[in-house]
């Protein structure tokens, strides 16, 4: 600034000046102001070239860096494995010699992703299918703590579906419309009579307190998809979702991969007993936003998993008063919402947004059929929106992950079968209320403690006496242990992003309740071994 | 910091000047020369100074771009009522809030409108309706019944094959529960309810392998390991883009292509497609040097290609590629060193003489560079159960191939049925029979059909796969133009009450061709539809 000044304040005299040559004394002013003068047009000159040709620079240097890139790897020895190549005799192959020929390269985003699982969530889930328990065939087998599927009432689907499959598929008479039901072309967000059915199942499974609106849901291949497209609805590329911690270790996946939507850890203590605080949501929402970062919404699941407590209704209103303070969505994962065994009252966030008068855009519900049902293998999933914009987007994202009209079809009837919901809700309750005493009192026996929980497949060990340092290596260390000495596949703290070290999540609907004994026996084993080395 | 050094070189030279000054003709040499110099040292500054200022310009607005950007979205059309006045709606609700929360009275201290949805699918939400959609919501709403609705909308837009569905009906009828439940019942309820592989299960790929080399007429043996099987070939499409291209790139399509592929390829994954136009004069199969063009300006405009998509059966037209098409391209795509896609979804439905040859076949043959070619199957349209959701990536290329596994977490099929489809295709008598009986029936009412159009005048492209065939109705537009084949469009499925798919659709590039898909109708609907474009071809002619 003080330098242009300083030029235009002489601007007029140098002609003055130029005039009157020859003159000393006049020089001492002439020259400086020339050079200033010259300056000036050297300064517009001297600005512009440059910038030019810097731009050229990044620009060239911007087109030539990718396709550098694309020829690194793949370029040594090029030419010769090709000439043994081509035997053909094709009027095109002296074409080849041309380019530059090296394998053929695959995303960057897929290479990610192909590479090697290294989370022990799924290494541990790889080991348990290779070489999977049995009491009497394969008794030395690794035992499955690690997914959360419940085996418990099998007996009653089995039951269901030897007596009704048929009927359900074909229709009572064997009609002729019900087979082009399930071959053709269906709607890809789900077929209406199946919204309806699930309507009248989700409000029975939350107590009949809510009642869900078929016109607002959104039918995908399974919850994993479900979340997914609503993490590419609400947030772009680089956006972030603030997650309580400990959570579910496939989010990683399902909202990270392919959406480039980053997760933000909000870390819960178990001296809350891993309940969330606002305070601590406000912090990392406002650390986040210092690093540049926008967030989109928050990422919750209640009852939550892997802990298996439950958001208390209060919390859901100054959760949902922190979403507007911030003006962020909600998503709410509650799909272990009809797995609730203790005495706790499970509140959905759509009872909530029933009850008040909220802004209902901002909220979105996942649920499946997955847990609740025992369904996994069917793969239904649900978006349950009140966003009308997100509902148009998410039905026409549903054809990458539409359900088979076959399923469609076999999941309404099942689910309109009162009687047999009943029974199954009724059922399911007791034997997974029963298995879960029994197993955290095995572990009570063993001196691990479990933290309080009212819903899930899972009880969350705090085993942290057992590891031999206080960190994450530790745990890893007894996981380690755990699933290649004692054989038994638990999911440790660490994958689910838990800040404190020791903890593990143990899956018990996956069990007989003859197999109890044997994991509290290799527990035992291990912890033995532990104490011996400490 | 900047200006000091700047003064500092011109200040010794003034005092230089000031002992040698007088001299009128030494002058006229010494001030430019002095302009020089002192321009010399403004040039290095002069020049490091306005990059740097450029340089923190352009990070200054990288920076920005992102936040005007937001704001746009929130004002996006649809919205735009409500975010005009943020205040008074939070006025009005207050009211509501009954609560005597702590934290209520943090709510006025931020401006809230209402939330936003992400900017990536604004664009799908708005997506304005192509012809395409717009037909297929038209037949949902009236569709025709030969009984009930002898007045609703006819369907030969939907690539659907309702030929051989009695076939399919019967076989359920009499095997259904015991292929779902086995016999055993107690063991297979554990093998349909649990968790299964996403990427589909073993026998069931063993049983699609088989399937498939029994369509492409055994020429190929599919080996089950290099299967990933989809919840329909839509997601299998997706999948591959998303494993062979990063946002921004893009893949060469040879037009017309069949509409979904706009949706499939580009939506989620930001990657571009990038037409290669093909003509009738040509009988719209590909030519290497078209490609070539194409690929040519997509790199100049910056764009990098990394693969090709082709549809073999081609969809809309129905043509086959050749052996040695097949060749040239891969050959093109060696030399270029992207991937193929090819989509094979209708090898089992080719009706002609002449023989489907599938790329399988060509990479089973040669000591071809295998690891760029991938091949896209499916069951809805070879076995006529598009309902089942069933698709399938075929690739030799193994880092495709984890991708891909990994990826079907987000669209895999349910285990009941791959139970049913394990057992319908292991079924060989039933398979062989559902094929070759699809295939004469195909071929009957393609000669029926296409005959049909000849009558009134109509040219069709020679097709030998598929249930379409492509028809040339530009004599019936009014002007040669998309505008004018838009407007023959409406009419038909205005007027005639047929929904059929415009060439603009499929980005055609010669205006007035038609998608028919004959294989929803039965025998005795083909009156019915030649009468009623009868009726618009006399509307037209006296029109003009």
């Amino acid at each position: 600034m003080t330098l242009t000044r300083s030029i235009q304040y002489p601007n007029p005299e140098p002609e003055v000046q130029t005039r009157k040559p020859g003159r000393a004394t006049a020089m001492r002013l002439i020259v400086p102001l020339q050079g200033v003068v010259q300056g000036r047009g050297g300064l517009i000159f001297g600005s512009l070239i440059p910038c030019a040709l810097f731009y050229f620079l990044q620009l060239y240097l911007k087109r030539h860096r990718s396709s550098n890139s694309r020829s690194n790897p793949p370029s040594p020895s090029t030419s010769s494995p090709n000439l043994a190549e081509i035997t053909r005799t094709s009027s095109r192959s002296n074409l080849l010699s041309r380019g530059l020929i090296g394998p053929v390269r695959i995303s960057s985003r897929a290479m990610s992703i192909a590479k090697p699982n290294d989370s022990p969530y799924y290494i541990g889930l790889d080991k348990a299918s290779e070489d999977p328990y049995d009491r009497i065939s394969n008794p030395d087998g690794v035992i499955q703590l690690g997914l959360l599927e419940n085996r418990l009432c099998f007996d009653l689907i089995a039951k269901w579906m030897s007596e009704n499959l048929s009927d359900s598929m074909m229709g009572r008479e064997g009609g002729d419309l019900s087979i082009s039901g399930i071959t053709t072309y269906q709607p890809v967000d789900g077929t209406m009579e199946l919204k309806l059915a699930m309507a009248g199942f989700m409000s029975r499974v939350m107590g009949g307190t809510v009642s869900f609106e078929p016109s607002q849901m959104v039918l995908t291949a399974g919850a994993t998809p479900a979340i997914e497209t609503l993490c590419f609805c609400l947030a772009d590329h680089g956006n972030a979702f603030l997650v309580p911690t400990p959570y579910y270790p496939g989010f990683d996946r399902d909202v990270k991969w392919r959406t480039g939507v980053e997760l933000i850890p909000v870390h819960c203590r178990s001296t809350d007993n891993f309940i969330l605080s606002i305070t601590a949501l406000d912090q990392a929402f406002n650390q986040t936003r210092k690093r540049g970062t926008k967030i989109r919404g928050i990422l919750l699941s209640n009852p939550a998993n892997p802990v298996g407590n439950l958001l208390s209704r209060e919390m859901l209103y100054n959760l949902l008063d922190f979403a507007r303070e911030k003006n962020i969505h909600i998503i709410s994962d509650e799909i272990f919402a009809g797995t609730m065994y203790g005495n706790e009252e499970f509140v959905s966030m759509a009872e909530v947004l029933d009850s008040e008068n909220f802004d209902k855009n901002r909220v979105h519900i996942v649920y499946g059929l997955s847990k609740d049902l025992s369904l996994p293998g069917f793969r239904v999933g649900m978006i349950y929106s009140f966003n009308e914009n997100v509902l148009a987007a998410a039905r026409k994202l549903t054809r990458f992950s539409s359900i088979s009209a076959l399923t469609q079809r076999l999941v309404v009837s099942m689910l309109l079968d009162t009687r047999f919901i009943e029974e199954y809700i009724e059922t399911n309750k007791k034997r997974v209320q029963n298995m879960r005493d029994l197993f955290v009192a095995g572990l009570k026996t063993l001196g691990i403690r479990c933290a309080d929980s009212s819903a899930g497949f899972c009880c969350w060990a705090d085993m942290s006496k057992l590891i031999p340092t206080y960190s994450e290596k530790g745990e890893l260390e007894l996981w380690d242990k755990l699933l290649n000495v004692a054989k038994i596949n638990v999911t440790p703290g660490s994958a689910c992003h838990c800040i404190e070290p020791g903890w593990f999540r143990c899956c018990f609907t996956t069990l007989a309740q003859e197999d109890i004994p044997v994991v509290m026996e290799r527990i035992r084993k291990v912890a033995d071994t532990s104490t011996l080395c400490s | 910091m900047k200006q000091t050094p700047y003064s500092r070189t011109r200040s010794p030279e003034p005092k230089k000047e000031k002992t040698r000054g007088g001299g009128g003709t030494a002058m006229r040499v010494i001030v430019p020369l002095q302009g020089v110099v002192q321009g010399r040292g403004g040039l290095v500054l002069g020049s490091i100074i306005p990059c740097a200022l450029f340089y923190f310009l352009q990070f200054y607005l990288n920076r920005h771009r992102n936040e005007p950007d937001d704001e746009n979205e929130s004002n996006s059309p649809g919205q735009n009522q409500t975010t005009r006045s943020p205040s008074s709606g939070q006025l009005a609700e207050h009211p509501g809030l009954t609560r005597n929360l702590s934290r209520v009275l943090l709510s006025p201290r931020s401006p809230r409108g209402p939330v936003s949805v992400s900017g990536r699918v604004s664009g799908i939400v708005k997506d304005a309706e192509s012809p395409y959609y717009v037909g297929l919501r038209r037949v949902k709403e009236d569709p025709y019944d030969e009984v009930d609705n002898p007045n609703g909308v006819i369907q030969m837009g939907l690539a659907e094959n309702k030929l051989s569905l009695d076939l399919v009906k019967d076989w359920l009828a009499g095997n259904v529960k015991e292929a779902i439940l086995g016999n055993g019942k107690e063991l297979t309820i554990g093998g349909i309810a649990t968790y299964q592989p996403f990427d589909g299960l073993m026998e069931f790929k063993v049983a699609v392998a088989g399937f498939m080399s029994q369509v492409m007429e055994q020429a190929t043996s599919c080996d089950p390991s290099q299967i990933v099987l989809t919840s329909g070939a839509t997601p299998a499409i997706e999948i591959l883009s998303f494993c062979l291209a990063d946002a921004g790139n893009a893949f060469l399509v040879p037009t017309p292509y069949y509409p979904g592929f706009d949706r499939d390829v580009k939506w989620r994954t930001g990657v571009e497609i990038v037409h290669v136009p093909c003509r009738s004069a040509d009988n719209f199969s590909l030519s290497i040097a078209a490609l070539d063009r194409a690929f040519n300006q997509a790199k100049k405009r910056g764009m990098k290609v990394r693969g090709i998509i082709i549809s073999n059966p081609s969809n809309p037209v129905g043509n086959l590629m050749s052996q040695e098409t097949l060749y040239s391209l891969l050959d093109f795509a060696r030399e270029k060193n992207i991937h193929i896609v090819s989509n094979e979804i209708l090898a089992g439905c080719t009706h002609g003489k002449e023989k489907f040859v599938s790329m399988a076949e060509i990479i089973d043959l040669e000591d071809v560079d295998r690891k760029r070619v991938h091949i896209v199957y499916g069951l809805s349209k070879d076995l006529s159960l598009p309902g089942f959701r069933v698709g399938v990536i075929y690739s030799l290329n193994e880092e495709v191939l984890a991708a891909a596994k990994k990826l079907t977490r987000f669209s895999s099929i349910s285990a009941p049925t791959q139970r049913l489809l394990i057992s319908m295709l292991s079924d060989a008598k039933f398979v062989q029979t559902f094929i070759t009986v699809n295939r004469e029936r195909l071929q009957r009412m393609y000669v029926q059909f296409v005959g049909g159009l000849k009558k009134l005048g109509i040219e069709c492209i020679k097709s030998s796969g598929g249930f379409y065939c492509w028809a040339n109705m530009s004599g019936l537009i009014s002007s040669y133009s998309e505008k004018g084949e838009l407007k023959l469009w409406d009419k038909l499925l205005n007027i005639a009450k047929l929904n059929v798919t415009p060439g603009s659709s499929c980005h055609c590039i010669e205006p007035g061709w038609f998608r028919f898909c004959f294989a929803t109708l039965t025998e005795k609907d083909i009156p019915v539809v030649m009468e009623r474009i009868q009726k618009i071809s006399e509307i037209c002619k006296l029109n003009s």
